[in-house]
């Protein structure tokens, strides 16, 4: 990733202000363009969007739950950015853990009191997405195969199994269904707080694992030796780092965090409370996109990430009430990662034209 | 015997979307870009070539709308890396998402609908012949074009003087620069015909492949695939389209695996030729492994010998300078 | 055909890389253009092959002056430059490579290029096997190519910038005959270097480059004092070591033998003791490398023993080496020593290895700062490594040692340094000497070799060829044991 230089005057400060400034309307406008074309209005759309997400506690309660697994995701995906990855593995491995809460409480649900099953279920979404995280490592290191690719892969398979899971071995009693399996009784859901339909315990572990990334990043020697890898493997190495342990470790880190969100997809207040096919609904490629606007910085990914949720969960409107795709959303938090790019790359052009 | 013939016809008829996808990305490749976004412009690519084509009433648009779209997405990733210096992984990550979101959003409207379609044209005479007849000459003209297409790109690189050009320029940018390649230009041409060839791809897919435009379109997933088969072909246009093919076969026999297996779930059998196409990447890239060297250095003399010929036949490494920048300075 | 350049300037921010630079080679000679690292003869050089352009000054090539703005226009004029590493394509073929970028349409004629290729390389008793992969083609072999292409192309001056610095004697003997023959021929060739026995050897006439500017010109036969005060402003003469007390084996190796695809080193057997300092000649290639990675834990050795301060470390973990006191400085400062993007501070805490959580970086900065000042590095804790120059690299990275080391071992530790950094940094080296630590280091130049080290070993196609004693051998001596002769 390109490192920010520092600005070298506040007249060239300004200047980059004003130029993230005005990539970010630029992406607005083009939304509002693309409106145009299909026959829509903008300011009607961004009215909806606002609406959907914020005109109620409900809404907002929606919000914070889409926030919860990305934000965990972003948290993750900055410690194997840190390390010089692209885990795009990342959708993979919050199934595996959506995969393996689920099997954990398939199996004690009616065996133990709900808050152990509960604390269970969120360990073994840990652990298998740790496990998916590990196995894009293995194959990167081992198979010499691109992380890329190795990725993508597992999230094909990650994939393949969810639906065999869901038509197959944990199929509805009756008729298997892609709408998934049976969903967990009451008592197995993450109590909504209030009647607020979000668990304070969601929220709660997004901060945390955000805190935590950002402490270790800055100040712990894993964090430093971390960076060393992702600037230069080999001189990494060279100084005594374990570089595989440490990409291993990167890898299992995130995926168990995007494991974590996987639980939180099944058990958390608002869920649907059970497995289904793309349960991970692109929350991970859209943590990428948030660390990649956030420019890989733990304390912009935490608004970011928020209005990214916020941008989701509205553009779920368009189509219930108008006849517009909820792509929608997508298309205004993609251009507003891409005017990042472009402003990123014209900043330093200006700079070194200067310098 | 009957049933490989049909079965061999159907790869070729389905094969024109991946052989555009994978011929265009070898070219951009090779001369240095790397086009991340193939799944969402093929996508996009293939909503509006439809969506043209349904308009105007006449497929030679559809086709020219499609490689317009697919040249300028690829033009942007160019731009982005060449002018901007972005790293290509980034911009092409973000741009397959856009991509996709904008074909949903902008074909929408065009869901569902019945469209044109490039008909059938066998060839006469020629398609009488047992056993190829059926299998290469009653096909319709766009897998003509494909197979013209996978030829027409091995000539140019390795026959003609620009074709080795643009080997050089993937490959050693600063040496193609000494001999007079300008090298920002000529990845600017490439990535512009790669592009445009990807979205011709992806109009033969709305327009003769998979007819017509839906959400989801069903395809999504190809272009990730289109990216690795470029791996697996090692660069080269015709082990690449070897590549194609096979995919396509996998595809194509997946789904009459169905009546084999029916204790298995109908929706799993789609899936399955994703895995599998990225494992066979294992094998091909597992040559490059320090481990695996140290291992041979373990080995007898004649055993290291024996892999290492095995391995380097399907081994593959990428164009030295793909993902890079060239500065003259 | 004469070449001549009236007045360069150049310069790159406030750097002059040339000042007022006046250069006049007459047809069928053989020009010699010294100086030391920096002192802008590839700029200079650059200039006249159209890779940059100059501030100021002019061109005339046969008297007439001209415009050279690319590379391409400079082969089309018959100027023609031969790089240090030949810009050529690896995974191309040699004919391919010959034959990329020849003007004549889209057609390849592969054919007539083919005959072309072999009546060149035969004229100079080149051996090139055009379906041969350049990538497996020695750097020596690599120049041969450029050569006939460049000559193919139509050049009728040949610039070469540092052509002998990775090649083996035999290889440089043909070189030069040659370039002797293009003088004969009517050619010009321009020899950059900084070696002075060659220049000595090979050119008809001589200017020297210094700080950006022509310091004198002179034509054989040579003094090489005259020729040394040109480069540097006064006779350098280096300091001979005093002898320091040897103490207990630190590395001892039996019966090595370490391989990679493309070498064997077999039977290696070797003891260095504490305050020791022991050269590894040879050309590239021949297993001095394969050594020092053996040595460092970098590279399991496929029988043998490897014991470090008595110890049995054979086939452990590189970090188990580490441990013990052994120390590898890599060949590429920046590619595999430092790392770019991080600052001293950061790299010095990295170097602590510490088995903390937590990094107090107060500490690491003091740490820095002290090491700075230690190592007389020119920079700051928070400046980010690339940005110092090739010296203050190499110093961070004898900074960044641990006071304990048992044995250090270097690739090249002066490549590319000027004589002063190199001065200082054997300074810093023979300084830890006294104090008990052993060094084995690979090196190119054979007065750093003979200078610096107790003892030799030179490497020749994976064998020890001869051990040594530094004081007692003379660098033709040296010389004609990398080079094979004799053993």
């Amino acid at each position: 990733m390109t490192t920010p230089s520092l600005p070298s005057s506040s007249s060239e400060g300004l200047r980059n202000s004003l130029l993230r400034l005005s990539g970010i309307i630029t992406a607005f406008l083009l939304t509002a363009i693309v409106l145009v074309i299909i026959g829509a209005s903008p300011l009607d759309a961004a009215n909806l969007i606002a609406q959907g997400a914020f005109s109620s506690p409900e809404k907002i309660a929606f919000v914070l739950t889409a926030w919860v697994p990305v934000m965990l995701c972003a948290a993750g995906l900055l410690l194997t950015f840190s390390a010089g990855m692209w885990n795009i593995g990342i959708e993979g491995q919050i199934v595996l853990g959506a995969i393996f809460a689920t099997g954990v409480m398939r199996i004690l649900q009616n065996s133990a009191p709900p808050a152990v099953v509960l604390v269970l279920a969120a360990l073994a979404g840990l652990l298998g997405g740790a496990l998916w995280g590990v196995l894009a490592g293995v194959l990167k290191l081992y198979g010499n195969v691109n992380e890329i690719f190795g990725g993508l892969g597992m999230n094909f398979i990650a994939s393949s199994l969810t639906v065999y899971l869901v038509l197959g071995p944990w199929k509805r009693p009756g008729i298997g269904s892609t709408s998934g399996t049976a969903p967990f009784p009451p008592k197995l859901w993450l109590p909504a707080f209030n009647g607020f339909q979000v668990s304070p315990v969601e929220p709660a572990l997004a901060v945390i694992a955000i805190l935590a990334v950002f402490l270790a990043l800055r100040g712990t020697y894993f964090g430093l030796r971390l960076k060393a890898i992702g600037k230069n493997l080999r001189s990494a190495y060279l100084a005594g780092v374990p570089t595989d342990r440490y990409l291993l470790l990167a890898f299992a880190l995130c995926g168990g965090l995007a494991g974590l969100a996987g639980w939180v997809l099944v058990c958390g207040a608002s869920a649907r409370h059970n497995l289904f096919p793309l349960i991970s609904s692109g929350y991970g490629f859209l943590a990428i996109l948030v660390v990649l606007l956030a420019n890989l910085s733990a304390v912009w990914s935490v608004p970011i990430s928020f209005f990214f949720a916020a941008i989701a969960m509205g553009s779920l409107q368009l189509s219930l009430q108008r006849q517009l795709d909820s792509s929608l959303g997508g298309v205004i938090q993609d251009l507003l990662v891409l005017s990042i790019l472009v402003t990123q790359g014209l900043q330093a052009r200006l700079a070194k034209k200067k310098g | 015997m009957q049933t490989i013939v049909i079965l061999l016809a159907s790869v070729l008829a389905a094969s024109p979307p991946i052989i555009f996808a994978v011929m265009g990305e070898t070219i951009n490749e090779k001369a240095g870009v790397i086009n991340l976004s193939l799944d969402g412009s093929i996508l996009l690519t293939a909503m509006v070539a439809f969506v043209a084509a349904l308009k105007t009433n006449s497929i030679p648009a559809g086709f020219l709308a499609g490689m317009a779209v697919g040249a300028g997405v690829a033009l942007l990733i160019a731009f982005a890396s060449l002018t901007l210096h972005q790293p290509q992984v980034a911009t092409g990550f973000v741009l397959t998402l856009l991509c996709r979101d904008l074909a949903y959003v902008l074909g929408n409207a065009y869901a569902h609908l019945p469209g044109p379609q490039v008909p059938h044209t066998a060839i006469p005479g020629l398609e009488n012949i047992p056993v190829l007849g059926p299998i290469l000459f009653n096909q319709d003209p766009i897998v003509y074009l494909s197979i013209l297409a996978v030829l027409a790109v091995w000539v140019y690189m390795f026959k003609t003087q620009p074709g080795l050009k643009l080997q050089g320029l993937g490959e050693r940018p600063a040496a193609a620069y000494v001999r007079g390649v300008n090298v920002t230009l000529m990845r600017y041409v490439y990535t512009g015909i790669g592009g445009a060839m990807v979205g011709f791809g992806g109009a033969a897919f709305s327009l003769l492949v998979k007819p017509g435009w839906a959400r989801p379109y069903g395809i999504e997933g190809t272009g990730w695939i289109a990216l690795a088969i470029v791996i697996f072909g090692g660069w080269r246009p015709i082990r690449a389209a070897m590549g194609a093919y096979f995919f396509v076969l996998l595809q194509t026999v997946a789904n009459t695996l169905q009546s084999v297996l029916p204790n298995v779930p109908t929706q799993l059998f789609p899936t399955l030729p994703f895995p599998l196409m990225i494992l066979t990447l294992v094998l091909v890239t597992i040559g490059n492994a320090e481990w695996m060297s140290r291992m041979l250095a373990g080995m007898p003399a004649w055993l290291r010998v024996a892999v290492l010929r095995t391995v380097k036949t399907l081994q593959t490494s990428p164009p030295a300078a793909l993902g890079t920048i060239f500065e003259k300075e | 055909m004469k070449v001549e350049l009236q007045k360069i300037c150049k310069s790159f921010g406030s750097l002059k890389a040339n000042d007022n630079v006046s250069l006049c080679v007459e047809a069928g000679t053989i020009h010699g253009l010294l100086g030391e690292n920096g002192a802008g003869k590839s700029t200079l050089m650059k200039v006249l092959t159209g890779f940059i352009t100059a501030d100021s000054g002019q061109i005339l090539l046969d008297n007439v002056a001209v415009q050279v703005t690319s590379p391409v226009e400079a082969i089309q004029r018959g100027v023609g430059m031969l790089y240090q590493d030949p810009l050529d394509f690896p995974a191309l073929t040699v004919l391919d490579n010959f034959v990329l970028g020849c003007p004549g349409g889209v057609r390849l004629d592969r054919a007539a290029a083919r005959r072309a290729l072999q009546t060149l390389a035969a004229q100079f008793d080149f051996t090139l096997d055009p379906d041969a992969a350049v990538s497996a083609l020695s750097i020596g072999e690599r120049q041969q190519l450029e050569i006939v292409r460049l000559l193919w192309l139509g050049a009728r001056a040949l610039v070469l910038d540092e052509p002998t610095t990775a090649i083996s004697a035999q290889q440089k003997a043909k070189l030069f005959g040659a370039l002797r023959k293009l003088a004969e021929q009517g050619k010009t060739v321009i020899f950059v270097s900084h070696k002075l026995e060659e220049v000595e050897e090979l050119c008809h006439e001589v200017t020297v480059l210094a700080r950006g500017r022509v310091t004198g010109q002179a034509h054989g036969p040579y003094s090489a004092e005259q020729l040394v005060r040109m480069m540097f402003g006064q006779v350098v003469t280096l300091r001979k070591r005093t002898p320091v007390p040897l103490g207990e084996p630190v590395l001892q190796l039996d019966d090595l033998t370490i391989s990679d695809w493309r070498l064997e080193v077999k039977g290696l057997n070797l003891t260095i003791r504490a305050g020791e300092v022991i050269g590894l000649a040879g050309l590239e290639g021949s297993g001095q490398r394969l050594l020092l990675q053996a040595a460092s834990g970098l590279r399991h050795p496929t029988s043998g023993k490897v014991s470090i301060c008595g110890k049995d470390l054979t086939g452990q973990p590189y970090i188990n080496f580490l441990n013990a006191g052994v120390s590898f400085m890599p060949a590429g400062r920046l590619e595999e020593g430092l790392i770019a993007g991080m600052t001293i501070t950061e790299h010095v805490a990295l170097a602590q290895r510490s088995r903390e959580f937590v990094v107090n970086w107060q500490q690491a900065e003091r740490s820095a700062a002290q090491r700075i000042k230690d190592y007389n590095i020119k920079g700051r804790p928070s400046s980010y490594v690339e940005e110092l120059s090739g010296g203050n690299q190499q110093r961070t990275l004898l900074g960044l040692l641990s006071s304990q080391l048992n044995l250090l071992l270097m690739e090249h530790p002066t490549r590319g340094l000027d004589l002063e950094s190199s001065e200082s940094i054997w300074g810093l080296l023979l300084e830890r000497t006294r104090h008990g630590t052993a060094i084995m280091f690979a090196s190119a130049d054979l007065d750093e070799l003979l200078d610096r080290s107790d003892r030799i070993l030179v490497f020749f196609s994976g064998r020890v060829a001869a051990a040594v004693e530094a004081p007692s051998t003379s660098a033709e001596q040296l010389g004609e044991l990398i080079g094979g002769r004799g053993v």
